[in-house]
């Protein structure tokens, strides 16, 4: 091996990788499957979810496998007693809190750890109303986890918007405009890029919406951009 | 001044500066105006060239700051044990119907503005408040009572309770803040400027023994060994005065006692390290100590002690104070580091960790104020000096605060190895009634049993008793103390400061929060819930806030069952 390629163990599979490479992707080589919520290829990791932690060497803390770095001769567990029980409390606690009808891959997540739906009962949810201020998409923040992928692709990972924020903290936080203007008073340029990270449905373009809401197609053509399009031309 | 004039003075100072200027602009127009509105933040916007949505989260993000009309007056009412316990929730409960208003709301003629608070450090004169007044800021104000708190705020403090012998302040503490006519020159300063290279300064501090002293108990001359080999030519210091952990109010006694003690230590550490600047992160809520280090700082840059060619030497250090504004995470070093940056407080990822990427990414020395306290007599008295205070792992002396049911509340040094009896008992003035159980280490801390504090005060035997020294925050309960009550105020302290990164913490502070109201009449199944709350916020958050947010919890599990028994 060379310099640059380190050895380790993940549930009991010797596994070189080069170094610098994270253990998430030191599991896929591996074929292991470890889950992610807020992680995505194309915005800067955080770290956040959690859902991805890792055991490593039965430290005192838990890693997370999106951003950790391998360690060479290190022992690496992904599916033990302690990794499960975070990541299922994890997932209960979300489910508590948050509305994930439209998060398949969350609710799949669940189904595989056996979490329990219904574990925190009487636990306050993030609600608020759906925001309807503009032809192109629809914001429903009770489907809103907080991966922060919409904040980060307006601003340094893509577009340099600035449209978004995070307003409030702790449970409270929610994704906003500067003080809860309207997306068309905003900055935003509506380039959709939120659209194509939203890991749920809190984001979702108004034609999708309309015809889940059964709009006919006259009002899809007056209620979305290309009806607004149509008009502007001289209808 | 016209609200449009003093708008543009205020910007008029900022105008060319960088978003590492966003809290000190944002404190300015909170103080005049008592809130921040959306076209004072277009302006400032285009002033610092920060998005406006930024600012806004940024706002949001702080609970000093409002981003909605306040009162011309706000008052805030600690909510945290010590004060609990001194009656503050009917303090709070009778301003209220004497204004007419619920908390947290404002009333009809916009005079006052009403809100709990999270603990303000000022535990040894509990009940505490810190008032606000348009155009003229902050004050705290000790052992409130409702006419106080509604009268002309005139009754200051500077009592120092506590122990008398000290050697780490080298005499009783003052009931004035020391100037320098007090202090003398900053002799270890110019020892080491005179004597010591950079690198013998680190393996005196090394060979002392000091850890910090802010909580995690990290090697001092270590980290500032990291920092000063730390590739880069540009280093800071960063002292971190943003001392919140309920009950621990060491830090703010030491800065407006001993303000030239931290300066000086401040200034070697700077030197050890390689640094030009230093900044001092002072929480919002210690407006006293503020203006009484900003004093200290002017006194010592006219005497020559900072400022350029310190004493004639090539050493020089600005040292700049930024203050807080509501957010006890801020004390997680990073998160701190995100402040001074312009930015929501939120916890970096580790590694990389400050000593090699800190504050605006440079290797960065981040100490506790004590920590920092404790290098210039180390210097005078030699690293030996310190190393036989003590024991091998908590050398040199320590400062401790207490409150709660205890005769004499205050912050008192003691030599580790004391036990915790002898401290109660001969330092504290005893117990008052019937001890039921010590909170350690605040609300991130856990309980110690009467039968179990005959522990030696150490950061080792601590741990071994399955407790923790942590800042150094004792709190004392006796049989009368409702401990479901205090469980209660620390599941709202941290489901109110959870910065809300990390799912485990943002979503775990909330769910232990609602279980612990409920703990009264628990549902079946809570004490399980509880556990596997604390253990996942204990072992997959980003930071120590996460890490210790279940800790009392799963402490009072362990040793007050009886409190999580279901009926029947």
């Amino acid at each position: 091996m060379t310099n640059n390629s380190i050895t380790l163990t993940i549930d009991g599979q010797p596994i070189t990788v080069p170094s610098g490479a994270t253990l998430l992707e030191a599991a896929a080589a591996a074929g292991i499957d470890i889950p992610v919520i807020c992680y995505h290829e194309a915005t800067s990791p955080n770290g956040l979810c959690r859902v991805c932690v890792v055991d490593v060497d039965g430290g005192r803390v838990l890693q997370p496998a999106c951003v950790a770095e391998c360690q060479a001769d290190s022992h690496v567990e992904t599916g033990n007693e302690r990794v499960e029980r975070s990541r299922r409390t994890i997932l209960e606690m979300l489910n508590a809190s948050v509305n994930l009808r439209q998060a398949p891959e969350i609710q799949a997540m669940m189904r595989a750890l056996a979490a329990d739906a219904s574990r925190f009962p009487d636990a306050r949810r993030r609600e608020s109303e759906l925001i309807d201020d503009n032809p192109f998409y629809v914001r429903d923040y009770e489907q809103c986890v907080l991966c922060w992928r919409c904040v980060q692709v307006c601003a340094e990972d893509a577009q340099f918007t600035f449209a978004l924020t995070l307003k409030n903290r702790g449970h409270d936080t929610s994704v906003a405009t500067a003080f809860d203007i309207s997306m068309t008073e905003s900055p935003c340029v509506f380039c959709g890029q939120c659209l194509g990270v939203c890991p749920t449905g809190a984001l979702k373009p108004k034609m999708e919406w309309g015809m889940e809401q059964g709009w006919t197609a006259e009002e899809l053509r007056k209620n979305t951009r290309r009806g607004r399009k149509r008009r502007a031309d001289g209808e | 001044m016209q609200p449009q004039a003093k708008l543009d003075s205020i910007l008029a100072a900022y105008r060319g500066r960088g978003r590492d200027a966003l809290l000190p602009a944002l404190w300015e127009l909170q103080t005049a105006f008592g809130s921040i509105s959306p076209p004072q933040v277009r302006q400032l916007s285009y002033c610092l060239r920060v998005p406006e949505a930024d600012i806004f989260g940024v706002i949001g993000f702080y609970t000093l700051f409002h981003d909605s009309p306040t009162g011309r007056r706000i008052i805030r009412v600690c909510s945290d044990p010590s004060c609990a316990l001194a009656g503050a929730d009917a303090i709070l409960r009778e301003l209220c119907e004497r204004l007419a208003i619920p908390a947290d709301a404002t009333t009809a003629d916009g005079e006052y503005t009403v809100e709990h608070s999270p603990c303000l450090g000022m535990c040894d004169y509990a009940p505490a408040a810190l008032v606000s007044a348009r155009g003229a800021g902050e004050r705290a104000l000790p052992r409130v009572t409702v006419d106080a708190l509604l009268g002309d705020w005139d009754g200051g403090y500077f009592m120092a309770a506590g122990d008398k012998r000290s050697a780490l302040l080298d005499a009783s503490l003052a009931a004035a803040p020391q100037t320098l006519a007090d202090y003398g020159d900053y002799a270890a300063l110019r020892q080491a400027l005179t004597g010591m290279r950079p690198a013998a300064l680190i393996a005196e501090v090394q060979a002392s023994g000091l850890i910090g002293r802010g909580g995690a108990a990290f090697p001092t001359g270590l980290k500032w060994k990291f920092t000063r080999e730390a590739a880069g030519a540009v280093k800071y210091v960063v002292c971190n005065a943003d001392e919140s952990e309920p009950g621990t109010f060491k830090d703010r006694v030491l800065l407006e006692h001993r303000p030239h003690l931290v300066l000086e230590g401040i200034a070697l550490a700077a030197y050890a390290v390689g640094a030009g600047k230093a900044y001092l992160f002072i929480r919002g809520e210690y407006p006293k100590a503020t203006a009484i280090l900003a004093a200290a700082i002017a006194e010592a840059e006219a005497q020559n002690l900072l400022g350029t060619g310190i004493m004639g030497s090539d050493f020089g250090l600005t040292v700049e104070i930024r203050r807080g504004a509501g957010a006890y995470i801020c004390g997680e070093e990073t998160a701190l580091f995100e402040a001074i940056e312009g930015k929501r407080g939120f916890p970096r990822m580790k590694p990389p960790y400050p000593t090699t990427y800190g504050l605006f990414g440079k290797p960065t020395a981040a100490n506790n104020v004590e920590t920092l306290a404790a290098v210039p007599p180390i210097v005078r008295r030699g690293a030996q000096w310190f190393k036989g205070i003590g024991s091998a792992d908590s050398a040199g002396p320590k400062l401790v605060s207490v409150s709660g049911h205890i005769a004499k509340p205050g912050v008192y040094e003691i030599e580790p190895g004391l036990t915790l009896r002898r401290f109660l008992d001969d330092y504290c003035g005893g117990v008052v009634g019937e001890l039921q159980a010590v909170l350690m280490g605040g609300a991130a801390g856990s309980f110690l049993l009467p039968a179990e504090i005959d522990v030696p005060l150490t950061f080792e035997d601590l741990r071994a008793a399955g407790s923790t020294f942590g800042s150094g925050a004792v709190m004392v309960f006796n049989a009368t103390a409702d401990l479901r009550d205090v469980l209660r105020r620390v599941g709202r302290f941290f489901q109110h400061e959870s910065c809300g990164k990390c799912f485990p913490c943002q979503l775990g502070t909330q769910r232990q929060a609602e279980i612990l109201e409920r703990l009264e009449a628990p549902l079946a199944g809570d004490a399980q819930r509880l556990l596997d709350v604390g253990m996942t916020m204990t072992e997959a958050s980003i930071c120590g806030l996460g890490h210790t947010a279940g800790m009392a919890v799963m402490s009072a599990l362990e040793k007050f069952p009886g409190l999580f028994a279901e009926e029947g």
